[in-house]
């Protein structure tokens, strides 16, 4: 395997240059450039990933031309495998042709620059590394051109760089590849000048991923497709009630199995499960599925849908802890009942469900072990697998692999997947790897969904038609509760993922009370791709469409009335929806629109669905969206994100769109019971357009799937005068 | 365990398996052709859609017993057909994934419509892409990939 291809092991990485830079914000940044062989011999072997982790390396200039650049994140989408070289690549005018982007393993010079971890979340990995990989690639480029200056003996202001290749007066040059020995030597400049955004050749332009074609051609292998030799499969089976034990098994008729080799109990993360090892998945499956357990389930809690929402909702008549209190905290109550609403909301569990099921690839060798895993946190992950196999983390090597989806479901706080792969190994001869695998079952009824909630809100209104007073109550429990997160993440009892999007409303409401109740309960919960802002947009944008209703006014025209002075970004893209009037022309007969609008993780959009009723449920016909994200680094990924971004918003829409628990069992189990938004469901034309600005970039891999359901009931109202407060939405 | 004799994008081959593994899991497992994914093991996401006998199947649920002398072509062969190059292409060109797991049964469904329909309109390939999940939603660009590639069909 890889063990022997890496730095140390290998003669050939002798020759390699090994720069750092230090970078004062950062502790650590580290640019190298690799002199070694041309065409990395393990290429041409059959190794799960044919790559290479050079230990703290962002930047790799090959002889032969290539430039392989490391992204600091996991790719399961949202395109910062592309983005984050082209950025490095444009301040570093390397030839985007000859760029490859490799994900890194897990390692500290990897983390996001301002969280301090490495992960994928809050959509910030453009926010957060755009001036980390600018510099990287603006200090790699410097010292290729001092390289070229010394060699020509000129100062180095007399050379310019253009596709990878320092040119000189007088007609001289040199390739980057040339230079790049020389190059290592130079001492890292500590004061670099970045490019002013008139001098980008990458950035701004629409430019194509560089995994499609893998991915187009079966070639690709995602941690699911990897084969390690002499690799064994697991399943397992895991309590029926989140939490329970097993009190005894008969695993005869698993064992009878060709192919089965071993069945034992394991500790979960919560509960015990029993595993099955075998050759292949198929046998794994089978046996897991033969097995006869007896639970334990005295100990268990059985938490139930029904009896759940009757206590949220009661919960909900009673003020919670307080995350907003802006004026008068009793204002509603001032205002006349016939001009105030009273609007009380209900939002089941989703489940994430990516397309690639959660798996985990482990060897334990017993003093180090080799894991390949799609993760969005890398290091906590580490140290989970570390913590339960009694290793250092600096023993544990974390391979990222490219990742089929994820949307929050693969940044799991207590690393449970990681856990429950570690304990297998952990049981098996020393050496032999093995796969994890959570069948599609396994993950529908796995919990860490996107909690349930209520939302009781009053609205008084003013005799100016604008909202006077809002006080509003959200019931759900914490996603950070008893996580390393909630010291950060809960202030005053309120965990601030679940009141995201109401507590910094972009809208200008005089009195305004927001408190929230987190109830305990032994359902895992997770962040689903927007978080919060799933529910809070949903409510806060219908409600706000109500309004606009109640005083007849155009709901683009009331929005931009009812906004703060400061919220920029979302009257840009409000003022650019009107502007692009297309979807305002020749609405059919039976067609409605509905507007909504968002500010999420930094970047504001605003939504027009088109809608008409078929078959009893909403058809969406066109969408357009208008975003802000600052400056676009490459606007054909943010058009594909947004066009599927508010498709997968479709999800909390969708029928059969809910995870629901009766006495304490999972009631789907598949996509036959839980469905996401399939062809038909989803938008069937999307038109993005991007509002011009040289802002610092926020992300937008959130920020569209927030809008769409709230644009849709809206339109829906249009359609049938009913206002849509409970999701999922039934048959209308 | 039993031997099948296969033919996987036109190639011969030999498996020694169980009779009730499905197509799936031979093709990954024994064949080590990973490119058609496994998703929901019960025919309800068509990740794993191959062609078999021409017509695009979910191999998640076709035992391995019931393939018989039918050809197989998956996503790791489709390219060598013109419509499939056609179709990879323009998936390519038009920047149609993102994570990218459904798009080899999201490509086969595409093939087979369009050799079926050269000319499809919405509804042909709503109803054909139908029964296809991509939880990253491309279905836009899906759409306009047929559109594309059904342009360039000769």
């Amino acid at each position: 395997m890889r063990r022997n291809l890496v730095a140390g092991t290998d003669p050939g990485w002798n020759r390699r240059a090994f720069l750092k830079v230090s970078a004062a914000a950062t502790g650590g940044l580290l640019v190298s450039l690799y002199l070694d062989r041309p065409a990395l011999a393990q290429e041409a072997t059959s190794a799960p990933t044919p790559k290479v982790y050079p230990p703290d390396a962002f930047v790799h200039i090959r002889p032969d031309g290539t430039i392989v650049i490391q992204v600091n994140r996991l790719e399961f989408g949202q395109g910062i495998h592309t983005a984050l070289p082209m950025i490095l690549a444009d301040e570093m005018d390397a030839a985007w042709s000859r760029v490859v982007a490799e994900l890194a393993p897990a390692g500290a010079v990897y983390a996001d620059p301002v969280f301090g971890i490495q992960m994928v979340g809050q959509s910030s990995s453009i926010t957060d590394s755009f001036t980390q990989y600018r510099e990287l690639g603006a200090r790699t480029r410097a010292m290729l051109v001092g390289a070229a200056a010394a060699r020509w003996k000129i100062p180095e202001g007399e050379c310019r760089t253009q596709s990878s290749v320092v040119h000189g007066p007088d007609g001289r040059s040199a390739t980057y590849a040339e230079l790049a020995e020389a190059a290592a030597r130079i001492p890292v400049p500590e004061k670099i000048r970045l490019k002013s955004p008139g001098a980008f050749r990458l950035i701004g332009t629409k430019t194509r991923r560089l995994d499609s074609r893998p991915k187009c051609d079966g070639s690709l292998k995602f941690g699911l497709d990897l084969d390690v030799p002499g690799m064994k499969v697991a399943v397992v089976a895991h309590p029926p009630v989140f939490g329970a034990r097993v009190k005894s098994f008969d695993d005869a008729a698993a064992r009878a199995l060709e192919g089965v080799r071993y069945v034992f109990e394991i500790p979960l993360a919560r509960g015990t499960g029993v595993a099955v090892v075998a050759d292949r998945f198929w046998p794994a499956k089978q046996g897991r599925d033969r097995l006869q357990i007896e639970w334990d389930l005295a100990g268990a809690e059985r938490p139930d849908s029904t009896r759940l929402f009757a206590a949220y909702r009661d919960l909900a008549r009673t003020t919670g802890n307080i995350a907003v209190a802006r004026g008068d905290a009793n204002a509603v109550h001032a205002i006349p009942e016939t001009r105030r609403i009273v609007a009380e909301y209900e939002f089941p569990f989703l489940a994430h469900t990516p397309m690639e099921p959660l798996n985990t690839t482990i060897r334990f060798d017993g003093d180090r072990t080799e894991v390949w895993a799609g993760s969005q946190f890398q290091t906590s992950d580490q140290l989970a697998i570390a913590e339960v196999l009694g290793l250092k983390p600096v023993q544990v090597v974390f391979h990222t692999e490219m990742t089929g989806g994820g949307f929050g479901r693969r940044a799991v706080p207590d690393s449970h997947i990681q856990r429950e792969a570690a304990a297998v190994a952990k049981r098996l001869p020393r050496g032999v790897p093995v796969k994890l695998i959570w069948t599609r079952e396994d993950d529908v009824q796995g919990g860490y969904y996107r909690p349930m909630h209520v939302h009781r809100v009053e609205v008084g209104v003013g005799s100016d038609g604008m909202p006077a007073a809002w006080r509003h109550v959200v019931v759900g429990q914490s996603l950070v509760a008893g996580t390393p997160f909630a010291s950060m993440l809960i202030k005053n009892g309120v965990d601030s993922t679940a009141v995201e999007g109401a507590a910094d409303t972009h809208y200008a409401i005089p009195n305004f009370h927001l408190s929230a109740h987190h109830p305990v309960n032994s359902v895992p919960v997770l962040w689903f791709r927007s978080v919060g802002h799933t529910h809070n947009t949903f409510v806060i944008e219908t409600l706000v469409d109500e309004l606009a209703t109640r005083a007849a006014m155009d709901p683009i025209a009331y929005r931009l009335k009812l906004l703060r002075p400061g919220a920029k970004r979302v009257r840009s893209t409000l003022t650019l929806l009107q502007e692009r009037a297309g979807w305002r022309r020749s609405v059919p007969r039976g067609h409605a629109v509905g507007i909504a609008c968002v500010q999420c993780f930094g970047t504001a959009v605003a939504c027009a669905a088109e809608v008409s009723v078929e078959e009893k449920r909403p058809r969406i016909h066109r969408v357009t969206v208008a975003l802000n994200c600052g400056l676009a680094v490459n606007p054909l990924t943010i058009e594909s994100q947004f066009q599927g971004g508010v498709g997968f918003g479709v999800t909390q829409l969708m029928s059969k769109g809910a995870i629901t628990l009766k006495d304490g069992r999972v009631e789907q189990r598949n996509f036959d019971g839980y469905s996401p938004p399939y062809m038909k469901d989803a938008p069937a034309a999307v038109d993005v357009h991007i509002v011009p600005s040289d802002d610092k970039p926020t992300g937008c891999g959130e920020p569209p799937v927030p809008v769409i359901a709230p644009a849709v009931v809206n339109a829906l109202f249009r359609l049938t005068g009913k206002r849509y407060r409970t999701l999922p939405l039934m048959a209308l | 365990m039993e031997t099948y004799e296969l033919i996987v994008n036109g190639r011969p081959m030999e498996v020694t398996t169980d009779p009730g593994t499905p197509l799936l899991w031979v093709l990954r497992e024994e064949l080590k052709m990973t490119g058609t994914k496994y998703g929901c093991g019960i025919a309800a996401c068509g990740a794993c859609t191959v062609h078999l006998g021409g017509i695009p199947t979910r191999s998640c649920v076709v035992p391995i017993s019931l393939v018989g002398g039918r050809p197989v072509v998956t996503i790791e062969g489709i390219g060598r057909d013109p419509v499939g190059r056609v179709v990879q292409d323009a998936w390519v060109s038009h920047d149609v994934v993102q994570c990218g797991y459904c798009q080899s049964g999201q490509i086969l469904t595409a093939v087979a419509l369009l050799k079926a329909i050269p000319k499809p309109t919405d509804a042909d390939v709503e109803q054909s892409m139908g029964g296809n999940l991509c939880r990253c939603a491309t279905y836009v660009r899906i759409r306009e990939a047929i559109k594309i590639a059904s342009g360039q069909v000769k």
